[in-house]
């Protein structure tokens, strides 16, 4: 469904993704994990046109989108959860799951989304007309992903919903993330911990330092002696 | 007591033309944190378009208003496509010089076109009727532009609360990449920025056309600087900061006048800036937080 093929990403003179080249498989489930400042989040921002590659393609259900304009990236039904969360603070609960839906007219659709969004959701329907900016971090958490599926992804990029929530929640989380992909989203996850992106994913990446260096079966991945090492803590 | 309120009345009208300024100063601030000098220029454009449309087209004020609002929101668009958003990524000094050349630009063409001189605002176009309320002098002048810059205000309210285009705009200035994300498209809610800000300044131009009876190509100066003064005085970046600011400037302002002397009224304007920037700097309504980055 999303290929990429040996992209390049600069920071100026920092060269953040190095060759880089992965594929996610409709329907699937697929991690990427690594230390801080690997590349994981400029991975994302890549696919989402927030970045720009010297050299590749990234491809999407047969769409060359790696020059695409980000707001035809989310048309072509990509849509990011943002590292932070980064839900509008001074707007509404409700705002912010419309705002997710900017790029569609179908009301009906939408209205009936939003429903399902407050179904899974139901803190966020109690909180409906509260400033995003006053939840909690696991609220916020599940407004961002709510946000994003407001777009009608197929395919949800996210990245380290975990970060900063208590381990219940992280639970819950990953929870969720389970449920939307066994509803038809495939799943881009970007995580830290990954001992829990392991285990509800499919395939997996190991990068480092803007490389992937490994790849495989989640399984594969979760018994292998280097990732035990450098991720699972032994 | 008489006196006071008569005081407060013109305050209000005054006042009520800064605020329309303000707001585009703010709304611009808000979502790119320029200052667009070239804003009270933009107002004396729309002061021209409504002079001509009266004179040459022989329109009544209404359709004077719609024209100035209507062309002044495209060149609002034009200035930010062609002077700032090339500069997008640059130093904010650099965008805010711009401004400055933008705003000279938009003054010394006017003047190699339609010369220095000042022009009479016809009055027929705006037959002034007084009336005396409770010992109180209120033209239909003041009503008409308080009931006006209100409608504006309210009408903008309701774009940037209730509209997917107003959303946008929220969205943009809080988490331009968040935004981004959702499939907004800054380029486009910027322009749409420019142009509301701008058709208010333009609507500000007309109105202050009606009240002082003159307008000029340097026009735009002196009420672009008090506007400026307001949206800080109000919290830049504020929509109800700007509009309340605006009305406080305006008041202030007559009040000075009325019971000091007109001389010290611009001094005091820009002395009320100075007391903001040492006391709350972040203005009324504005929180302190630092700034985002």
């Amino acid at each position: 469904m999303l290929n990429i093929q040996g992209i390049d990403v600069y920071y100026g003179a920092i060269h953040a993704l190095k060759n880089l080249s992965l594929d996610v498989e409709q329907g699937s489930i697929v991690t990427l994990i690594g230390a801080n400042g690997a590349g994981k989040t400029t991975t994302l921002k890549t696919i989402s046109g927030l970045l720009r590659s010297k050299s590749g393609a990234i491809t999407f259900k047969n769409h060359d989108i790696t020059r695409l304009a980000p707001e035809k990236i989310v048309a072509l039904g990509i849509s990011q959860v943002p590292e932070g969360r980064r839900v509008f603070s001074t707007m509404s609960v409700l705002e912010n799951l419309e705002t997710g839906a900017y790029l569609r007219r179908d009301k009906k659709a939408i209205a009936s989304d939003m429903e399902e969004v407050f179904t899974r959701f139901p803190r966020l329907l109690e909180r409906k007309k509260q400033l995003a900016g006053t939840l909690s971090g696991g609220e916020q958490q599940m407004l961002a992903i709510g946000r994003a599926l407001m777009a009608r992804p197929e395919l949800m990029l996210m990245d380290e919903p975990s970060m900063g929530l208590a381990p219940l929640l992280v639970k819950e989380i990953f929870e969720i993330i389970k449920e939307i992909n066994s509803r038809g989203t495939t799943i881009l996850l970007v995580e830290q911990n990954a001992h829990m992106a392991l285990s509800i994913a499919h395939q997996a990446y190991v990068i480092e330092t803007g490389e992937i260096v490994l790849s495989g079966s989640a399984k594969e991945l979760m018994n292998s002696e280097a990732v035990k090492k450098a991720y699972l803590g032994g | 007591m008489v006196e006071f309120m008569q005081q407060m009345v013109n305050g209000l009208s005054l006042g009520a033309i800064y605020a329309l300024i303000a707001l585009g100063y703010t709304m611009v601030y808000g979502i790119i944190l320029l200052i667009n000098f070239a804003h009270g220029d933009i107002m004396m454009v729309g002061a021209y378009v409504g002079f001509f449309s009266i004179t040459m087209l022989g329109s009544n004020v209404f359709v004077a208003l719609l024209f100035a609002m209507l062309a002044c929101a495209a060149l609002g668009v034009l200035i930010e496509k062609i002077a700032y958003r090339p500069l997008r990524n640059s130093t904010r000094i650099a965008a805010l010089i711009t401004a400055i050349g933008a705003s000279l630009f938009l003054e010394y063409v006017t003047i190699f076109f339609l010369t220095p001189e000042q022009r009479v605002f016809p009055a027929e176009a705006f037959p002034m009727h007084q009336y005396q309320i409770m010992g109180l002098y209120i033209s239909n002048k003041d009503i008409f532009i308080i009931v006006l810059a209100v409608v504006l205000m309210v009408l903008l309210q309701y774009i940037v609360k209730r509209t997917r285009a107003g959303k946008a705009m929220r969205a943009v200035s809080l988490d331009q990449e968040a935004a981004v994300l959702m499939g907004i498209s800054v380029d486009k809610t910027i322009s749409f920025t420019f142009a509301l800000g701008s058709a208010l300044a333009a609507a500000a131009g007309v109105l202050i056309g009606i009240y002082y009876g003159t307008i000029n190509p340097l026009m735009g100066i002196i009420p672009g600087l008090k506007a400026f003064v307001a949206a800080v005085l109000g919290g830049i970046g504020i929509i109800p900061g700007a509009m309340v600011g605006g009305f406080l400037m305006g008041i202030l302002e007559t009040m000075v006048s009325g019971y000091g002397s007109s001389m010290y009224r611009d001094a005091v304007a820009f002395g009320v800036l100075i007391l903001i920037l040492l006391i709350k700097p972040t203005g009324i309504f504005g929180r302190n937080e630092s700034e985002k980055v």
